[in-house]
């Protein structure tokens, strides 16, 4: 044990954990005695995301570290302990709790810290920074009582922390000291409709304020006073001026450290004691500090192979990035505000949809130096392959930034222009060459090559061009990936719905003549078929000629048990139910005998019908005026609701009234798979649903629309697909949204997993919905409009149709009840008897 | 010398043909249950299926032995390889309607019966005595 190498890393940030994760699965692991100091109460988390932890991601989802992580290979963590200092004589560390640790190789991941302009009442109370998740939790806190938020610091993680603030129903603002927003990264006309668009969203921006001092105010808390005589009344003040690099510990012993800040490092970063590395943003290299977590990550990466004895080698970063503030696109390459002597610039500005793109390129016209893009930064994959790679740009290089109506590939760069260096993703740093190896080593699916390479799991802004990649391998291998739904139809999903639309086939039997392969259907095209059918046209499922086809659950209008009888599930939109229904309800599962339950959709589940059952059950229920819930169709299912502003006294808005719209207007919507919705009626997001297929959420200025998330067996937060929409764009978008999954996921795919393998991910979607750029956006919603119209509930249409009340008979040719169903009671309800207890009966 | 299994259809001598309903009781390409009376005073659950729109019938046993469950009925219909076969609608396992194999389980077989047409009766043979 003892002779093991003694390393003590200080800082478990994300950079601090990268570099933990890298030497505990180096080569040099079994030699390692490894302790990490962790000064918050909580080990590694997300920072960069760190804002979705007011939009609903809570500190668990935010961890880095797969529990079980640290233990497993032996990490000691001391979490809630800094180091206070390094003896770098006696080669120790103490922290604050007087524990002293030898080290042989000490690394130091201390982070930053934000600036805070040194203004006089800056350190009142309810001033705050933007860091940690103790910061935000701070300022949740003061977020209750207030109405009024300024951010001080119009950059980058001030514009997320102004979303931040929004995000709790503060009236917000901005305020930069520069003449623009972003002013590090984007050019003076992207940061004029950066504003433009931020302001749009009910964000007031104050550009070329100097902040003078932070007062007392009037009927709020603060008041800040600017040099121009101005001044804004504010309840809450966070800063958010830049980071400074935290080098005191370094400072202190004695290290070589820049003049403005920053530990140096060399290209193995080592400080000026061989036996102390520096990474992150702690570290100064070539005289420059790398604010962004890629170098970082490639600094731990490079630190953990020396520390094993590699060679690796820390080469500098590009520090372009590519993110979304409040929903808007921006993006920033390279030399973005074109300084390089005799550069020239093409712009491209879309003043109608808010769109501004900029590249910079060298004199003769032929590389890439920079770009900027606002509002559209579709292009930001190709723009930066270019700058990374030096590729030569076509001979006219505007045509990689104007808008290609006509659907024309790119010129100049296909991903096999693409040298096997070239880095795809930079978060993980994946090249495109292991990429290659992944796809030759048989991961042949997007979802493979992203679990086994990491690439595009990060910020997802590679997903498309990784995509590509692999696309582009397995054609090279010859390798012809089979998507065919099954042996009876050469087609994937997405074909045969376009084949039953536009051939206009209204019939299995048909669709198979036309299209199919071999005799008869099975299983899976069965069922795949009966939903497009059922999507397309919105035929009653038990029509003769679709009858065959359903699965059970739809074949008998109910939920299968693992005794063959059926559970029942009246619909109760949004969750609200009159005392009366809810007796009738009881009435109904009483006379039955049902076993009865409260669902997660706010509905109520009756389990233990025996087929023959159902007709004269659902008859009474519907006289009590209940109709179908499709609990058991592969469709839509519930919208669940808070009180919202009827009766909470936070509520902003009316979420039952939206939910009972919702509900109505969608129900009987055969898709894909399930789908399930949920409204809020305040930002406290008691109805959950960031974790639905469809979620919306009120706010001050209309509602907030998240798509995609999920619950159950894979939990997914759902995306902000967009802000502050009015009734009808809601219910516009909601419609395309719905109709486009319906159209294009596979056979049992729920919204989540269709999205994450949707190339082009949220942007494309967006795209696609809120600016109809595949020009289908009135044809969805006809489409949508047709589904709505032909609704009928399934069983008000079953029980009044004799034939189809046939179906429902035990027997064929018998009206005897099936006597191996057999139930006992607990808890003063029934229960299928299980196998022993069946043998007990019949013996 | 020839012994008659269980789960191979005896010749049709020495079969008597039960009524059970008429052809268009059940549904083209699906399967309904039915009550078979085998004269020993209890009642079988079989299972009956009609592939296509004609008189190719089947008849199989309908308790699924994986769920102990009367539910075999209400199975989809399948072709495997041109086969006809049930899913079952529990856990989806599927059954050869001809000889009552388990697609995915070699060592599970259910019972088949013969079954036909006659005058627009399904007619499911069970051994006579």
């Amino acid at each position: 044990m003892n002779d093991k190498l003694k390393l003590v890393v200080i800082g478990n940030g994300m950079v601090g954990h990268r570099f933990l994760e890298a030497v505990a699965t180096g080569p040099a692991a079994g030699r390692l005695d490894i302790t990490a100091f962790c000064e918050e109460p909580r080990v590694a988390y997300d920072r960069v995301h760190l804002t979705e932890f007011f939009s609903g991601r809570d500190a668990d989802a935010l961890s880095l570290v797969e529990p079980g992580f640290y233990e497993r290979h032996g990490i000691r963590v001391l979490t809630g302990d800094a180091v206070v200092a390094i003896d770098r004589a006696a080669r120790t560390v103490t922290a604050q709790s007087g524990v002293r640790v030898p080290y042989d190789k000490l690394v130091l991941a201390t982070g930053s810290y934000p600036f805070v302009p040194p203004i006089p009442g800056h350190d009142r109370d309810n001033c705050f920074v933007y860091r940690t998740i103790e910061d935000l939790e701070a300022i949740r806190a003061a977020g209750a009582g207030a109405r009024v938020g300024v951010v001080i610091g119009g950059g980058l993680l001030g514009l997320e922390a102004a979303k931040a603030l929004k995000d709790l129903g503060l009236q917000t603002h901005v305020v930069e000291f520069a003449p623009r927003l972003m002013a590090v990264q984007v050019d003076a006309g992207g940061g004029a409709l950066l504003r433009q668009k931020i302001e749009s969203l009910g964000v007031q921006v104050h550009t070329g304020k100097n902040t003078q001092a932070i007062e007392d105010g009037e009927g709020h808390r603060h008041r800040m006073r600017f040099a121009d005589g101005s001044a804004i009344d504010t309840d809450v003040v966070l800063f958010s001026a830049g980071i400074r690099p935290r080098d005191q510990l370094a400072r202190d012993s004695g290290l070589d450290v820049g003049e403005r800040g920053g530990i140096a490092i060399d290209d193995q970063c080592r400080t000026s004691d061989p036996d102390i590395y520096a990474v992150g943003e702690c570290a100064l290299w070539g005289g420059r500090i790398f604010g962004l977590v890629a170098p970082g990550y490639r600094m731990a990466a490079v630190a953990a192979d020396h520390i094993a004895g590699g060679s690796e080698a820390f080469t500098g970063a590009d520090m372009s990035t590519k993110l979304k503030l409040m929903g808007v696109d921006v993006a920033s390459i390279g030399d973005a505000q074109g300084a390089a002597p005799g550069a020239r610039e093409f712009t491209y500005v879309d003043g109608v949809n808010g769109v501004y793109k900029k590249i910079v390129v060298d004199a003769d016209n032929k590389k890439l130096l920079g770009a900027v893009l606002v509002g559209d930064a579709a292009d930001y994959g190709n723009l930066l392959q270019f700058r990374l790679n030096e590729l030569d740009l076509p001979e006219h290089p505007d045509v990689l930034i104007l808008p290609r109506r006509d659907g024309a590939a790119l010129p100049g760069l296909g991903v096999a222009a693409l040298p096997d260096s070239a880095q795809i993703c930079s978060c993980h740093n994946v090249s495109k060459g292991q990429l290659c190896t992944a796809v030759a080593d048989g991961a042949t699916t997007l979802a493979q090559l992203k679990s086994c390479t990491k690439a595009g799991t990060g910020c997802g802004g590679c997903a498309a061009l990784v995509g590509q990649v692999l696309n582009a391998e397995l054609e090279k291998q010859g390798l012809e990936v089979c998507t065919d739904i099954c042996a009876h139809f050469p087609h994937t999903r997405q074909e045969l719905y376009h084949l039953v639309r536009v051939g206009q086939l209204r019939s299995f039997q048909e669709l198979h003549e036309r299209h199919g392969r071999g005799q008869g259907g099975c299983d899976i095209c069965k069922p795949a078929v009966a939903s497009i059918l059922a999507s397309c046209w919105n035929e009653h499922v038990l029509d003769r000629r679709h009858l065959g086809l359903q699965d059970t659950n739809d074949r008998y209008l109910g939920n299968l048990q693992k005794n063959g009888t059926y559970s029942i599930v009246p619909r109760i939109a949004g969750g609200e139910i009159t005392p009366d229904k809810l007796i009738a309800l009881g009435v109904v599962a009483k006379k039955y005998d049902l076993y009865t339950k409260i669902t997660g959709g706010q509905r109520i589940d009756l389990f233990g019908a025996r087929i023959e059952q159902l007709p004269q059950i659902w008859e009474e229920l519907i006289a009590a005026g209940f109709e179908t819930g499709h609990a058991y169709g592969k469709a839509v299912r519930t919208v669940k609701s808070c009180v919202g502003s009827t009766w909470c006294r936070y509520g902003v808005d009316d979420s039952v009234g939206l939910a009972l719209d919702i509900e109505h207007r969608y129900k009987g919507l055969r898709a894909p798979h399930k789908l399930k919705f949920a409204v809020s009626g305040c930002t406290r997001e008691c109805a959950e649903a960031q974790s639905k297929d469809v979620g919306v959420i009120a706010t001050e200025h209309g509602w907030n629309l998240y798509v995609c998330g999920n619950g159950g067996m894979r939990p997914r937060h759902a995306d902000l697909f967009a802000t502050d929409l009015d009734r009808a764009t809601l219910i516009r978008y909601i419609d395309r949204f719905l109709m486009f999954y319906v159209r294009t996921a596979d056979r049992l795919q729920r919204t989540a997993s269709w999205f994450e393998n949707l190339d082009g991910g949220l942007d494309y979607l967006r795209a696609v919905v809120i600016e109809d750029s595949l020009g289908i956006g009135a044809q969805l919603e006809a489409e949508m409009a047709a589904v709505i119209a032909s609704y009928q509930c399934e069983w008000k249409t079953a029980v009044e149709d004799p034939e189809k009340r046939r179906l429902f008979r035990p027997f064929v040719n018998s009206d005897r009840a099936d006597e191996q169903v057999v139930f006992v009671r607990e808890r003063e309800q029934i229960r299928p008897a299980r196998q022993e207890e069946l043998e007990e009966i019949s013996a | 010398m020839s012994v008659i299994g269980r789960r191979e259809l005896p010749p049709a001598a020495a079969l008597c043909w039960v009524d059970i309903c008429a052809l268009d009781d059940v549904p083209c390409d699906a399967g309904v249950a039915a009550l078979l009376e085998s004269g020993e005073g209890r009642a079988r659950q079989i299972a009956l299926f009609r592939a296509g729109d004609g008189d190719e019938v089947y008849a199989i046993a309908n308790l699924d032995p994986f769920s102990q469950a009367n539910v075999l009925g209400r199975g989809i219909l399948c072709r495997i390889d041109g086969e006809p076969a049930v899913a079952s609608p529990v856990l989806k396992q599927h059954f050869l309607l001809r000889d009552g194999r388990c697609v995915e389980d070699e060592g599970v077989r259910i019972d088949v019966f013969p079954a036909r047409v006659r005058d627009g009766r399904v007619e499911v043979g069970v051994v006579g005595t």
